[in-house]
């Protein structure tokens, strides 16, 4: 569990976090959703380590981040997968050395345990003969599945996904999205997801955290958006017309 | 301001180059890998180059002994002393930091650009002795191209000076061998590992610390050129007071 308390982030005068608090569960799909300059990425950056914040506390398993030790961050960060928006791969290196990357650099595998660990991973995401592939020379869907598989070929306990199916077609999209919501019950992890893709909301959203201008506007899950009346988010949320039909829908078959 | 700003974050990144190492296995192919590409890369554009201004050297001396009081052995003797002293150590040092300072920037850049650098920083990699240290560890082996511009460029002006009819081959052999002082190598290679320096951390440090997308990241490449090229004529001029004055 990661557990975040009065969370304040500022940039010079900017605040960009006013006192955000909430807990991000084991074995969950953790989505946090809000528009753009909301204040999704900072936070992110924040619960990564990229970012120092004024204020607050953020706990990983009840230890707090800021009262750990040079050492411990290390550790704790060999315990963390990510996956980027744009993947984030190594350009240098192929698919299956980019994937075998984190063990290459925290453990003393041989060389041929790694290539089987990295293999396994590539499975996992269904990626089996693309092991020699540059990522230049990969989809972006792929690029996105590499990512996954270098963020868990390390067995991590936490999970953090930037945008992950941006620029990605709405099928492949929902391949990305099933395959984090898998891959965090199998691993029993815990996953925090930052989107504004209302098609990932509705189906993987677990625990939805809504940010507006920096505070925490609405909290809940997918089953529970539908029902909520507040207009914050209902506006963000079902802002297309198709979206208003479905809710519309939902609720009368309530 | 920002001036000050930018030398203290740059010293700060060197510092923070020999803090939290990566393991040695990975560091040495990293280290192999930038000695191919900033290294044994540039030879043969540095081997092109050192070979012909050799030649303008010769042709430019020769052309400018009008008295035949001086001998003619003189113009080996002048092209020795140019290459030797100037030419090798410091102005392929500046061709250096477009040719090597721009691919550093840029791909160091790219890195910055494409997150690749925030994904080490997650991994909990100290992403500047990652990407900064085997750099300035590859630019150690940067007297050995040195070497061969000085090699080449006394070629050249050979080349020049005989094929052109300036002056015989013995004279020109004669120059070349003429009042050697050993100190000036120590010189010029004590001047060539400090551009090695700069050349590894100058364009690395614009690189690694730019804002933005990939119009930014050729800014970058060019304002790491006319630093890395503004530090070492400084310090040129510098090190050239301090230890031939």
């Amino acid at each position: 569990m990661i557990e975040v308390k009065n969370l304040h982030k500022s940039f010079g005068d900017s605040q960009v976090l006013k006192g955000i608090s909430t807990v991000f569960e084991k074995g969950k799909t953790n989505l946090i959703i809000g528009q753009s300059g909301s204040g999704k990425t900072v936070l992110l950056k924040c619960l990564l380590g990229l970012f120092d914040y004024q204020k607050g506390s953020i706990g990983y398993d009840d230890k707090l981040f800021l009262s750990l030790t040079a050492n411990q961050k290390r550790t704790l960060r060999s315990q963390i997968g990510m996956v980027f928006q744009g993947g984030a791969l190594f350009d240098s290196l192929t698919i299956a050395e980019n994937v075998m990357f984190p063990l290459r650099m925290f453990t003393n595998q041989s060389q041929s345990e790694m290539e089987d660990r990295a293999s396994s991973a590539l499975k996992r995401v269904n990626l089996e003969n693309a092991h020699n592939k540059m990522p230049s020379e990969a989809s972006g869907g792929m690029q996105k599945r590499v990512a996954i598989a270098r963020a868990i070929v390390n067995n991590p306990k936490y999970l953090f996904c930037d945008e992950p199916n941006s620029g990605l077609d709405p099928k492949t999209a929902i391949v990305i999205d099933n395959l984090i919501q898998e891959i965090t019950k199998e691993y029993d992890i815990v996953t925090v997801i930052n989107s504004h893709d209302m098609n990932s909301v509705m189906e993987i959203g677990e625990k939805i955290l809504f940010l507006k201008d920096g505070l925490k506007a609405w909290e809940g899950s997918k089953d529970t958006i539908f029902k909520t009346d507040n207009e914050v988010v209902t506006d963000f949320v079902y802002s297309s017309n198709l979206f208003k039909k479905v809710r519309k829908m939902y609720l009368e078959d309530l | 301001m920002n001036y000050l700003h930018n030398i203290g974050a740059y010293f700060l990144m060197i510092a923070e180059m020999f803090r939290k190492p990566t393991k040695w296995s990975v560091m040495k192919q990293l280290i192999l890998k930038d000695i191919e590409d900033l290294i044994i890369g540039s030879l043969g554009i540095v081997a092109f180059i050192s070979f012909f201004v050799g030649g303008v050297i010769t042709i430019q001396t020769a052309l400018n002994i009008d008295n035949p009081l001086i001998p003619r052995y003189l113009v080996g003797f002048a092209t020795r002393q140019s290459i030797i002293l100037e030419f090798a150590p410091t102005f392929i040092s500046v061709i250096m930091a477009g040719k090597v300072g721009s691919f550093i920037t840029s791909s160091i850049g790219t890195m910055r650009v494409t997150e690749q650098i925030d994904a080490l920083e997650v991994m909990g990699i100290n992403s500047v002795n990652y990407l900064v240290f085997p750099k300035t560890v590859a630019l150690l082996l940067y007297p050995f191209v040195i070497s061969i511009a000085m090699f080449l460029g006394i070629i050249g002006g050979m080349a020049a000076c005989v094929f052109g009819g300036y002056s015989t081959f013995e004279d020109y052999v004669t120059g070349v061998q003429m009042d050697f002082m050993p100190f000036h190598m120590v010189y010029a290679f004590i001047k060539t590992l400090v551009f090695a320096f700069l050349l590894a951390t100058i364009p690395s440090f614009h690189g690694y610390y730019m804002k933005g997308g990939a119009l930014e990241v050729g800014k970058a490449s060019t304002t790491a050129f006319v630093w890395t090229s503004v530090a070492i004529i400084l310090l040129n001029y510098i090190l050239t007071q301090m230890l031939l004055s």
